[in-house]
C-alpha cells in the first residue's frame, strides 16, 4: 500500500510537471497577448508604449524563458501575479476554489445521493414503470444543456416566483449561512440535474448487472431479504465502475463547471480559468488548471483506493 | 421535524424585506482587472471609477469640456496655456476644499506626483506617451500647479484621474523594477482605502471578478448623493443579466460598453415596453471595414466607392438597429465639434456603383460576379470577429447586396482575439474586416491614418493603420494638428483631413454607435452622454422617485 502510494504520488508528480509545460505553452500559442487585449479599441497606443508594455509584463521573452522563470518561482511558493485581476495568484484563487467547493461538493453529493436512489429503483425491474420514469430523467438530465436549465431556474423560481436570487453568493449587507445557502440553491440544483442524469444510468446499468450475478441468485436462494440482497450483497459489487466515473466527474466539476458559475455569477474556479485564459492571463490560468489536474488525480487515487476497499481481491 | 423542515425552507425561499430604494444595484458583463485609473484602462473600470474617483477634466453630453476638479479649463485665451520654447507652460488651477475620501487635501501635490509616475516608464502606466512630454510639474501653491510640456500638446487642457500622492507616493519610491509599482499600489492590494477616492461615493467593498460595493464618501465636497450604497455586479453572460434584471436582482443595465449591446436592449424593449425606460444615445463607437489596400482590387479607389454604394447603410440601420445610430460618412462622429457634414457621400447607388466597377475595368460574368480583361474574378475576403451576431447579420446583407453589384465576398471570420491578435495586427487579411473603434472627442486619427502607424516588423507590429494608407498631405495634417493650440485653426486641418478620408476611402464608413441603456421608472436623473465620460460621472444627480 505504501508502495502504491509513493509511486502514485510520484507519477502524480510528474504528470503536474508536464501539464504545467503543456498548458503554458498552448497559452502562450493562443493568438495576440495580454497587450493586445489591453489595448482592443484604443487607437491612442502608440507602438512604443505598447513595446514597453510588453517589456513590463515580461512578455517580450521566449515561452520557454517564460516558463522556466514560473517554474523556479512556482517550486518556492510564488505562483506569480494575476495580470486580470492585479493580485497575487493565489489571493484570486483560494476564494475561488472555496466558492467552487461549496458549490461542487454539495451539488456531488446531492447528484450521487439521488443518482444511486433512483438507478437502484430503477435496477429493481428493468423495464418497469418506475424504470422508464427514471429513465426519462435521467436522459433529459443528460441532454438538457445546463445554459437553457439554468434560464429556466432563474425564470422560474427568481422573475416569476421571486424566492430565490437569480445570481451570485450572497446579499451585500447580509452574507449570513441563511443568504449564502439561499444563493446556492439554484445553481446547486442546476449542476446537480445536470449530473445526476449520467451517474442514475451508470448506477443503473452497474445494478442491472450485478443483480445477475450468481452470489446474489445464492443470497436469494438462501433466503435473504430484498433489502439486504440490493444493500449489501449487490450495491457494494456494483459501486466499482461507478466510481470510476464519479471520480472522474469531481475532478471535471473543479474546472467545468463554467456555464453554471457564469448563469449564476459564483465567482468559482471554472469562470476564473475561463476568463483567465481569454485574458492571457498566465500565470492564473496556469495555476487554476493545474489545481484542477490535482484534483482529478486525487479522485483517481482515491478512486483506486475505494476498488480495494470495495472488492477485496483487488491489490493495490 | 416536519416543522422546522418548513421553517428552514420558509427561511430559505423568503426573499428580502421590500424597501423604498436605499441601494442601486447595477448589472454589467465585465469587471475591472484594477481599480488604478492608469494602469490597464478599460470602460468598466472608468464606470466604476466615474462614481468613487474624479478626474480634473471631463466633457459632457454635448460634448463641451468641463472642470471638475479645476476651476476653470486652461486655455491660451484665459492666459492659462503659454507657449514656453518648442513646447508649453499649462497652469491648471484645482477647486479650494477638495480632500481624498480620508480627509487629506487633494490639488497641486497630486497633479506633480501623478506626471511623476506616469513620466517613469516602468509604472506600467498605459498613456505614458502623454506624460513623456511633460518634463516637469511646478507645484506653486497647493491649488495651483504649472505642468511644463516639452512640446506644443493640443490637447493639453484634458486631465484624467490624479493618484493621491499621500498614500501612493511612499509606495512609488520603494517600487524598484518593471511593474513593481503596479503590483505594490493600494489600488491592488487595499483597493478599499478610503484615500484613494475623491467622488460622492468611495469603494466598500470589492469582491475581485463578482461585485464593488460603494457607499457615501463622508469627505466628499459637493452635492450628496441619494443612494446609500450602489452595488456594481459583473454577470458574464448578458442573457442571464437580462433575466436578472427582469428578477429585480439588478436594478438597471448601463449602456457605455458595459452592458447588454444594442440589438440586446431592442428586443428587450419589444418583450418588455413599459417595465423599464430605454435609453438610447448616439456615441463615438464607429463601425467600419478597413480595406487591405495592397490587394490590387482594393487598391483602385473606383472600386472602394463602388463598394460603399453598393451597400443600404441606412436600411441596415433602420431594419437591424431599430434605426438608433447615425450613418457614418467618414470617421469623425457628428458630435465632436470638428465634424465637417459637407464630406464626400456615397448614397446607396447601385447602378452608379456598377458604372464604377465597369469604369475600373470589372464586367459582369455569366454568374453575375465581375472579372476584369484577365479574366479575374472580383472576389474578396470579408472578416469579422465570429460570434457577434450584430455584426455577423450586416455581413450578410453586404454579402448579399454587393453580389447584386457583382462582387464576390467570401466570409472568413474569426474569434476576436485572432482577428485583432493575430490578423489585422500582421496585417494578414486579403480583404475586408469589420470592426469598431471607440475614441474620445478629438482624438487623433495618427493611428489608424498616419503612415508612421503602418503595423510592420520594424515597428514590432505596432500601428493601428492596418489598411497600408499612406498620404503625405494626411500625415502632415496630423503633425500640425497634434501641434495646433487654435482651436478654429485646428478645425481647418481636421476639415482637411476628413476631406482626404472621404475622396480616399481607405476604410469603408458604416455607422456611428449607439449606446443603449436600462432603468427602472423610478430612477431618475441619469443622462447618457454619448461622449466616452461614464454616466457615473453624475451619480450625485441620481435619486430614486
Amino acid at each position: 500500500m505504501k508502495r502504491f502510494l509513493l509511486a502514485r504520488t510520484g507519477q502524480a508528480a510528474l504528470v503536474l510537471l508536464v501539464m504545467s509545460f503543456v498548458i503554458y505553452s498552448l497559452i502562450g500559442l493562443m493568438p495576440g497577448d495580454p497587450i493586445d487585449i489591453m489595448i482592443a479599441s484604443n487607437p491612442g497606443a502608440t507602438p512604443e508604449v505598447v513595446a514597453h508594455l510588453r517589456a513590463i509584463y515580461g512578455l517580450d521573452q521566449p515561452i520557454v524563458l517564460r516558463y522556466a522563470h514560473w517554474l523556479f518561482a512556482a517550486l518556492h511558493g510564488d505562483f506569480g501575479y494575476s495580470r486580470t485581476h492585479s493580485q497575487p495568484v493565489m489571493v484570486v484563487l483560494l476564494p475561488a476554489l472555496w466558492q467552487t467547493c461549496k458549490l461542487m461538493l454539495t451539488s456531488f453529493i446531492l447528484s450521487v445521493a439521488l443518482a444511486f436512489l433512483l438507478g437502484v429503483l430503477a435496477a429493481l425491474k428493468p423495464g418497469g414503470i418506475l424504470d422508464a420514469i427514471v429513465s426519462l430523467f435521467a436522459f433529459a438530465g443528460i441532454s438538457v444543456p445546463v445554459f437553457w436549465l439554468a434560464l429556466v431556474f432563474i425564470l422560474i423560481f427568481a422573475v416569476t416566483l421571486h424566492a430565490l436570487p437569480a445570481s451570485g453568493i450572497s446579499t451585500v449587507g447580509d452574507g449570513g449561512f441563511v443568504d449564502q445557502a439561499r444563493h446556492l440553491i439554484l445553481p446547486v440544483t442546476t449542476l446537480a440535474l445536470a449530473n445526476t442524469g449520467q451517474f442514475t444510468r451508470f448506477v443503473r446499468a452497474a445494478m442491472i448487472e450485478t443483480l445477475r450475478m450468481d452470489h446474489v441468485r445464492t443470497a436469494r436462494a438462501k433466503g435473504a431479504g430484498e433489502g439486504r440482497i440490493v444493500l449489501i450483497h449487490a450495491l457494494r459489487n456494483a459501486m466499482i465502475p461507478v466510481v470510476t466515473v464519479m471520480a472522474l466527474s469531481f475532478g471535471g466539476l473543479f474546472s467545468g463547471a463554467l456555464i453554471t458559475e457564469t448563469m449564476f455569477a459564483q465567482p468559482g474556479m471554472g469562470k476564473m480559468i475561463y476568463d483567465a485564459i481569454l485574458g492571457n492571463d498566465f500565470n492564473l490560468a496556469l495555476t487554476g488548471l493545474l489545481f484542477a489536474t490535482l484534483v482529478t488525480l486525487i479522485s483517481n487515487l482515491l478512486a483506486d483506493l475505494a476498488y480495494g476497499w470495495l472488492d477485496p481481491r483487488i491489490s493495490l | 421535524m416536519i416543522r422546522a423542515a418548513v421553517f428552514a425552507g420558509g427561511l430559505l425561499l423568503a426573499g428580502p424585506a421590500a424597501a423604498a430604494h436605499p441601494d442601486l444595484t447595477i448589472g454589467v458583463s465585465s469587471f475591472p482587472s484594477t481599480l488604478h485609473p492608469a494602469i490597464d484602462p478599460d470602460l468598466i473600470k472608468f464606470y466604476v471609477l466615474g462614481f468613487s474617483d474624479r478626474p480634473v477634466t471631463t466633457f459632457d453630453a454635448s460634448g463641451k469640456l468641463l472642470c471638475l476638479l479645476c476651476t476653470r479649463i486652461p486655455s491660451v485665451a484665459n492666459g492659462d496655456a503659454v507657449p514656453e520654447g518648442a513646447g508649453m507652460a499649462v497652469t491648471y488651477r484645482f477647486k479650494p476644499g477638495l480632500t481624498w475620501g480620508d480627509g487629506a487635501p487633494l490639488g497641486a501635490a497630486d497633479l506633480a506626483f501623478t506626471a511623476r509616475v506616469g513620466r517613469d516608464p516602468n509604472s506600467g502606466f498605459a498613456n505614458t506617451h502623454t506624460w513623456a512630454i511633460v518634463s516637469r510639474v511646478d507645484v506653486i501653491d497647493p491649488l495651483t500647479a504649472v505642468m511644463h510640456f516639452t512640446e506644443l500638446n493640443y490637447q493639453f487642457d484634458q486631465l484624467g484621474e490624479l493618484l493621491p500622492a499621500h498614500l501612493e507616493e511612499s509606495v512609488f519610491d520603494r517600487a524598484a523594477g518593471p511593474g513593481e509599482y503596479a503590483r505594490q499600489s493600494f489600488y491592488a492590494r487595499d483597493p478599499t482605502n478610503a484615500g484613494l477616492y475623491n467622488g460622492p461615493y468611495r469603494i466598500t467593498g470589492y469582491d475581485s471578478g463578482s461585485r464593488v460595493v460603494l457607499e457615501r464618501n463622508a469627505n466628499w465636497h459637493g452635492k450628496r448623493p441619494y443612494f446609500d450604497r450602489v452595488i456594481v455586479k459583473s454577470i458574464g453572460n448578458t442573457a442571464a443579466l437580462q433575466t436578472n434584471l427582469l428578477s429585480g436582482d439588478v436594478d438597471m443595465i448601463p449602456g457605455e460598453g458595459v452592458g447588454l449591446t444594442l440589438d440586446q436592449v431592442l428586443a428587450l424593449q419589444k418583450q418588455t415596453p413599459d417595465q423599464f425606460v430605454y435609453a438610447y444615445k448616439p456615441n463615438l463607437t464607429y463601425t467600419h471595414i478597413d480595406l487591405q489596400l495592397d490587394n490590387p482590387i482594393l487598391a483602385d479607389v473606383r472600386v472602394r466607392r463602388a463598394l460603399l454604394m453598393g451597400i443600404d447603410r441606412q436600411s441596415m440601420v433602420d431594419r437591424l438597429m431599430g434605426g438608433r445610430v447615425p450613418v457614418a460618412n467618414g470617421f469623425v462622429n457628428p458630435i465632436e465639434p470638428t465634424y465637417d457634414a459637407d464630406v464626400a457621400k456615397y448614397p446607396f447607388d447601385p447602378d452608379r456603383a456598377r458604372a464604377l466597377l465597369k469604369e475600373a475595368g470589372w464586367t459582369p460574368g455569366d454568374d453575375g460576379i465581375c472579372r476584369n480583361g484577365a479574366g479575374d474574378r472580383l472576389s474578396l475576403e470579408f472578416s469579422t470577429s465570429s460570434g457577434v451576431r450584430a455584426r455577423e447579420l450586416l455581413q450578410q446583407v453586404m454579402q448579399s447586396e454587393w453580389r447584386h453589384i457583382g462582387v464576390e465576398t467570401i466570409i472568413r471570420n474569426e474569434p476576436a482575439r485572432t482577428l485583432f491578435g493575430e490578423t489585422l495586427k500582421h496585417r494578414a487579411f486579403k480583404g475586408m474586416a469589420m470592426f469598431a473603434w471607440s475614441s474620445g472627442i478629438e482624438s487623433t486619427p495618427r493611428q489608424i491614418l498616419h503612415s508612421g502607424q503602418i503595423p510592420t516588423a520594424a515597428n514590432n507590429w505596432g500601428g493601428g493603420d492596418y489598411t497600408d494608407f499612406h498620404n503625405a498631405t494626411m500625415d502632415a495634417d496630423i503633425d500640425a494638428m497634434e501641434r495646433e493650440l487654435d482651436p478654429e485653426k485646428r478645425r481647418t486641418l481636421w476639415l482637411e483631413m476628413q476631406k482626404i478620408y472621404s475622396e480616399q476611402l481607405p476604410v469603408l464608413p458604416l455607422f456611428f454607435g449607439s449606446e443603449a441603456h436600462v432603468w427602472p421608472p423610478w430612477l431618475k436623473g441619469l443622462v447618457p452622454t454619448g461622449t466616452n465620460a461614464p454616466t457615473t460621472l453624475w451619480a450625485e444627480d441620481w435619486y430614486a422617485e
